[in-house]
This record gives C-alpha cells, sequence and structure tokens, in this order.
C-alpha cells in the first residue's frame, strides 16, 4: 500500500514537472532534456519524459553550452516557427541564414496590391547581377494560409515566372503568421472570407537575419532597396 | 500509512487547482455579436463564449513567470523579442524593487512577452474584438457604449495625469464580473497589428492610400465611441517587441463547452 502511494506521489510530481510551469529544482543540473521538435524552443526540463505538444520522447542536452548558434538578439532566426514551402517542403527561417533576404507578405487570391507588390519583387530581382543571384533569396509569405496550400502557392510561383531556386514561397500556421507579420511591423485583417487588407512593405535581411531596410508603399523607387541589396550582397 | 494517504490526499488537491488554476480568477462571457469600430467598414463581428482573466496581470504573476523563463528577464530577452524599455523599472531580473507594488500591473512588457506568459498558462492573449467586446460593458449593461456617462469616464482616464502604480482590482467591476478594462492600463491583445492605420494618420487624406491594400484602413468616420478609437490608433501604431510603460496585459481562454 506504501508502494502504490509512493507510485501515486510520484506520478502527481511528474505530471505537476511535464506542464509549462516547470517548477526547477535548486539543484545545479548538468543535464537537462528538450524536446527533439523543439515545440517550446530551446525550453529544457530537468527530467526525462515527453514533450507536452507532440509527445515524442525528450532527448539530454548539456545545459552548460548554450544554443545559440551565433544568432544576434535581433535575428529573426530566433523565431522557432517552422513554414512549408511550394515545394511542400518544411523549413525553419534559420535555414536561410547566410543569404540576403528579400521579403514580403501577400495572399495569391489577392486582387488589389498584391499584384503589383509582386511586381515590385520582380523588378527588384531583374536589378541584381547574375553573380550575386546565389546569394539572394526572395521570399513571399502568405497571410492566408488557409486558402495558399503548397500547391496553391506552388500554381502562383508558376503564374508568376518565380521558378527558380531563388523563390521561395511560405505558409505557416495562422498564429506563426501573425507573430511573424508583427516582426516585420506589417498589419492585416481578413476583412471577408477571400479578402485581406495589409500593409504593403518589403523588408531586406542581411545575411544573419537582421532587418537592413524596409520599402513601404506600392510602386515606389526601388533604387535604395536593391543598392541595400546589392551592398549586403556582396 | 494514513500519513501517506494524508500526502497524496494533499498532492491531488494541488495538482487539481493545478490544473484547473487556469480558470481561476477568470470570468466566462458570452458569446454574442456586435459592430465595433472599423470606420467605414463596419460590420458585425460574432465572438464566441470565451473566459477572460478577472484582473491585469501583477508584478508579482510577472516575476513567477521570469523565475521560470530565464531567456524572458530583463537581461537575457532578446531584443527582437523586446526593446531596451523592458521591465526598464524593474531593480533587478527578479525583483521589481520597493516602488513598483506586487500587485499592480505589470507594464513594459513586449507583446511577445504577454504572448508567452499567456502560453505558458494554458491561455492566450485576447483578440481586438474580444477585449472591446468585454470593454464595452459597465457594472450593470453588457453593451454601455451608448451611455454618455460610460463614455465620459474612460475619456476621464484618458486625459487623468497617471494611473500609475495602482492595484489591480481598484476600479470598477463591470457586467461581467471583470476588473480594470479601463482605468489602469491599457492593455495588448493579440491580433494588436490587425489595426490598418498609419503612424502618422493625420497626414493621411488620401484614403486610397498606398500604404494598405484593401479598405479596412481606419477611417474616422463613425465617432459615436471616440475613446475606442483612441485604442484602435494606439494598437495600430505599436510594434510587437515594443515596451511602453502604460501598457500592460491580461489573459484568454476559449471557453469549455458546457
Amino acid at each position: 500500500m506504501k508502494k502504490i502511494g509512493h507510485a501515486i506521489l510520484l506520478l502527481l510530481l511528474t505530471v505537476n514537472i511535464s506542464s509549462c510551469d516547470t517548477k526547477k529544482t535548486d539543484k545545479l543540473a548538468t543535464m537537462a532534456y528538450r524536446c527533439p521538435m523543439k515545440c517550446e524552443g530551446d525550453k529544457t526540463f530537468d527530467q526525462p519524459g515527453n514533450c507536452a505538444i507532440c509527445k515524442m520522447e525528450l532527448i539530454p542536452v548539456d545545459t552548460k553550452i548554450p544554443e545559440t548558434d551565433g544568432i544576434s538578439d535581433l535575428s529573426i532566426y530566433n523565431l522557432p516557427s517552422v513554414w512549408t514551402t511550394q515545394n511542400n517542403t518544411e523549413i525553419e527561417l534559420k535555414q536561410l541564414k547566410g543569404d540576403v533576404i528579400v521579403m514580403v507578405m501577400i495572399y495569391t487570391s489577392c486582387r488589389a496590391a498584391c499584384p503589383r507588390l509582386v511586381a515590385d519583387m520582380r523588378g527588384i530581382e531583374a536589378q541584381i547581377p547574375q553573380a550575386q543571384k546565389d546569394d539572394v533569396k526572395l521570399v513571399l509569405v502568405s497571410i492566408d494560409p488557409e486558402t495558399d496550400t503548397p500547391e496553391r502557392l506552388k500554381e502562383f510561383a508558376l503564374e508568376n515566372e518565380m521558378e527558380s531556386d531563388q523563390w521561395i514561397l511560405l505558409r505557416g500556421s495562422e498564429g506563426d503568421t501573425r507573430e511573424f507579420a508583427a516582426v516585420l511591423a506589417v498589419n492585416y485583417k481578413k476583412i471577408s472570407p477571400m479578402d485581406f487588407s495589409h500593409s504593403n512593405i518589403i523588408s531586406v535581411f542581411d545575411q544573419k537575419g537582421e532587418l537592413a531596410h524596409q520599402q513601404e508603399g506600392l510602386g515606389v523607387n526601388n533604387k535604395d532597396t536593391v543598392s541595400k541589396i546589392l551592398e549586403l550582397a556582396r | 500509512m494514513t500519513y501517506v494517504l494524508k500526502i497524496v490526499f494533499v498532492l491531488m488537491c494541488t495538482s487539481v487547482v493545478h490544473t484547473t488554476g487556469a480558470q481561476e480568477n477568470m470570468a466566462r462571457l458570452r458569446g454574442g455579436s456586435y459592430m465595433p469600430l472599423y470606420g467605414t467598414d463596419s460590420m458585425e463581428v460574432t465572438i464566441a463564449d470565451f473566459l477572460l482573466d478577472v484582473y491585469p496581470v501583477s508584478n508579482k504573476a510577472y516575476r513567477s513567470f521570469v523565475k521560470e523563463r530565464p531567456e524572458w528577464r530583463k537581461s537575457k530577452v532578446k531584443r527582437l523579442f523586446a526593446d531596451g524599455r523592458y521591465l526598464v523599472d524593474w531593480e533587478s531580473d527578479l525583483s521589481y524593487g520597493n516602488e513598483l507594488p506586487a500587485k499592480a500591473p505589470v507594464t513594459n512588457v513586449s507583446w511577445f512577452a504577454a504572448k508567452k506568459y499567456c502560453e505558458c498558462q494554458g491561455k492566450r492573449l485576447p483578440t481586438i474584438d474580444e477585449w472591446e467586446y468585454a470593454a464595452m460593458a459597465d457594472e450593470n449593461t453588457a453593451d454601455a457604449r451608448k451611455n454618455g456617462t460610460y463614455n465620459q469616464k474612460i475619456l476621464d482616464w484618458y486625459e487623468a495625469p497617471r494611473s500609475l502604480g495602482k492595484e489591480v482590482g481598484t476600479n470598477l467591476k463591470n457586467y461581467w464580473g471583470i476588473y480594470d478594462l479601463h482605468g489602469l492600463v491599457w492593455e495588448w491583445t493579440l491580433d494588436f497589428n490587425s489595426v490598418l492605420i498609419s503612424g502618422e494618420s493625420r497626414k493621411d487624406v488620401d484614403k486610397d492610400s498606398n500604404l494598405f491594400c484593401g479598405s479596412a484602413a481606419l477611417g474616422a468616420s463613425d465617432l459615436m465611441n471616440y475613446a475606442a478609437f483612441m485604442r484602435y490608433a494606439f494598437r495600430g501604431s505599436m510594434r510587437a517587441n515594443y515596451a511602453i510603460k502604460n501598457l500592460g496585459f491580461r489573459c484568454a481562454k476559449d471557453a469549455p463547452k458546457i
């Protein structure tokens, strides 16, 4: 009976530990456990177990070595979100690290400003010399992940002649999209099942993922944007 | 033997409190439809039943959070997620000092921080529509927006020099049993960045401004609720890593089906 009591006790304790508000013990633990999928970012637990979100078994990590990967404070590569591309592959933003990124948020069923924004993006692409093209990626992030499936993004890429590897079209969860827009200072709102209002902003990120330049508005002179890209992609 | 059982019993209780703790100090709001302030593009929104924290998150509660999540301490937080004003008045990482009351609402927190705090409680930030829905109530009615004294009270607060340092729960308890939606601090919402208004709205004479695509850009056509207009304008000028002195937050949750 006593054993059962202990078992229940232990069970209750583990239940408490696996919730988000983990009570850290005062012990100086050298080992910690983290979800392999990083469901809760870099959060670690001091006991082995399963991730509360994806249920995968936690993997041991050495807490002595912080997992910074040299990502700076202001880098968008701090965002842990996972996105799906037009080729239906999953990527984390930090896989883009090392390239200059030109980014815009659109939705494919948009009839108003988006075609012009897309034209602006292509206008920028056209001004990048061949030699530097490999160092620059042009990224379109959907603000309508419900409609913009990978297949839809693929079609959109074909229609708009964005077939080269330079072009990446992304969709993510609603929450991650809202968060990403918050980082870019892009505001958007669904105004009907088919339509969104959104800010028209093209952002340029350097190789470390820090915001280097933003161009706001439609059909604006993109001279500054292009020269910033060329300066970075050198 | 009975001793062990007693311990088990006590632990079970705390565990129950622990799991239902998310609903503690939350009020349930009956959903409904209402016309929010969207300038000329007004349309009714429908809100499902939801739970909302009765009080804004206090300094003390926020300290427990940063204790458990070192990455949100003011010396550790990444600038992408919170600017240099983050918890600026706190004495140190884990102390808000003697100047700030434990029960005062935590302010100088960014949207990212507020969002993460709520997620860690098994909650989320309220949407703008939910927040405005809860906030249009006065003591006796769910929608007091046509009531002149209701509007005047809020505007009086907006004009008052400062209400900082006041403790949560000192302002009016509204129809839903929720305190401090007005009169204490402004609050973050989940989709604050769905307000389309440019920084210099006074300059935007041209309604078809090229800065925004679509027609939901906020127009000042309906000033029945001037106080709400100020809130939308404020939200529209925010960025997610801003930490501002008069801006706090509270959490919400989808209501469980009864």
